[in-house]
């Protein structure tokens, strides 16, 4: 050791090498945990196998992180696009253009609000589920147990849980966006009286299939990798304890949801953007 | 819970899915007029396009008869070419001619033909001579404040 790092006691500057010290180790945890989230993402996919191959666990996982969101996701689907419909109506009617209604909640679901806030409730719905499931199951060693029994946790806990949440969540944001489109023409076209034809003729000019509803799938799809493995990497992660399971848990929701905002702005600012469309 | 009934649970989850899909590519979106029908190109020259889009439709008639396939300036006479695909089962005379329309007052803007009177039809690569540039809002505004004002200085040179 240098001498003039040995006298560190001696001199007023202790603190601020506590303090560096402190910040030291702060990044290189983070960068630590981060590169083990991704050499555990590269681990799930390596031990993927058995994930296809005994489908039946997918299956059974598609089961607690699909089918059991379906009701939120098409109840809010419906929900936010009546309200799509209320609020679009009253700002196109100012402009004598009602008629552009159908476009105007077509659109921003399909593009935006269909894989976002779908997203963000398999987030808090199905992610959630996962992290404090996995943490449970680690905490009550039956992680450790299946690893004496020569059981590859990663590939008989972790993978199924990561494709099921993957396969679903296209799904789930595609049941909202049909729903919310559903809502606002029933708010538009039952309730306020747009003109059916236009509603539905105008929507059909504007969406473009790749250009809207493609971009919009794809969109879902990142969105689901994403979600599921912060879930399960949490999960996984997680201190064996009551407490850290809670914590991880917290964690997934709020990373996930920040995870869903930034990836939707860079994908809106790759797709939309630049094209000659419009 | 039994085996089976999970299996039918998301066997209604992954339908109804799909089902959501098919709903917004064929009801919403427009998959159902995409026609891989045969078409022929035809190009115009426009001194000025406007808001016109590719992709935007060519209606004749009010009838969609193609699309906008692609527009590019032309570095000799600065005029726009505007290409597009008319389907194949739509034909034309050779002197038809091409205006850039808008849908309502404010709406998308699309190319109207108008059928000529010629016994020689459009054929892949033609070029129609006749057009009609768009309607620039701005043009047309100090159109009128022009002639409003010219109009002012006449009633007063009476008096």
């Amino acid at each position: 050791m240098p001498s003039w790092l040995s006298v560190a006691e001696r001199t007023p500057s202790a603190g601020l090498r506590q303090w560096l010290e402190g910040l030291g180790h702060a990044v290189t945890s983070k960068i630590w945990r981060l590169g083990f989230a991704a050499r555990f993402f590269g681990a799930v996919l390596l031990h993927s196998g058995t994930a296809f191959r005994r489908f039946g666990l997918t299956i059974r996982e598609i089961y607690f992180a699909g089918v059991q969101s379906m009701i939120i996701i098409l109840v809010s689907g419906l929900f936010v696009g009546m309200v799509l419909g209320l609020q679009g109506y009253d700002t196109l009617q100012r402009y004598g253009s009602g008629e552009a209604l159908g476009v105007l909640v077509a659109l921003s679901l399909v593009r935006e609000l269909g894989p976002v806030v779908a997203g963000l409730l398999f987030a808090s719905r199905a992610g959630s589920a996962i992290t404090a499931e996995i943490g449970l199951m680690k905490a009550t060693e039956q992680i450790a147990a299946m690893e004496m029994m020569a059981v590859d946790p990663i590939a008989r806990v972790v993978a199924p849980r990561f494709w099921a949440g993957v396969i679903s969540m296209p799904l789930l944001a595609a049941l909202f966006s049909a729903m919310g489109i559903f809502g606002g023409y029933l708010i538009g076209v039952q309730l306020i009286g747009v003109d059916e034809g236009a509603f539905w003729s105008q929507m059909q000019a504007s969406v473009d299939v790749r250009q809207d509803v493609l971009n919009g799938v794809i969109k879902s799809l990142v969105f689901g990798v994403a979600v599921t493995w912060i879930a399960v990497f949490e999960g996984y992660d997680a201190p064996p304890t009551a407490e850290g399971v809670s914590g991880a848990t917290t964690r997934t929701v709020v990373t996930s949801s920040l995870a869903i905002l930034a990836l939707d702005f860079m994908l809106t600012a790759l797709m939309f953007t630049g094209g000659s469309a419009k | 819970m039994k085996r089976s009934t999970i299996d039918i649970w998301v066997g209604v989850f992954v339908a109804a899915g799909f089902a959501g899909l098919l709903f917004l590519a064929l009801k919403v979106g427009n998959l159902a007029s995409f026609s891989t029908a045969q078409t022929y190109q035809v190009q115009a020259k426009f001194a000025n396009i406007g808001g016109l889009k590719v992709r935007a439709p060519i209606k004749s008639a009010g009838v969609v008869v193609g699309r906008v396939s692609n527009v590019t300036f032309d570095n000799e006479s600065y005029e726009a070419i505007v290409s597009f695909n008319i389907d194949a089962q739509y034909k034309f005379p050779r002197d038809t001619s091409a205006k850039i329309l808008t849908s309502g007052l404010l709406g998308e803007q699309y190319v109207g033909l108008e059928a000529g009177g010629d016994g020689v039809m459009l054929k892949e690569g033609d070029r129609l001579r006749l057009t009609q540039s768009a309607v620039v809002l701005e043009n047309l505004i100090s159109q009128f404040l022009f002639n409003k004002a010219a109009e002012g200085k006449d009633s007063k040179d009476g008096k």
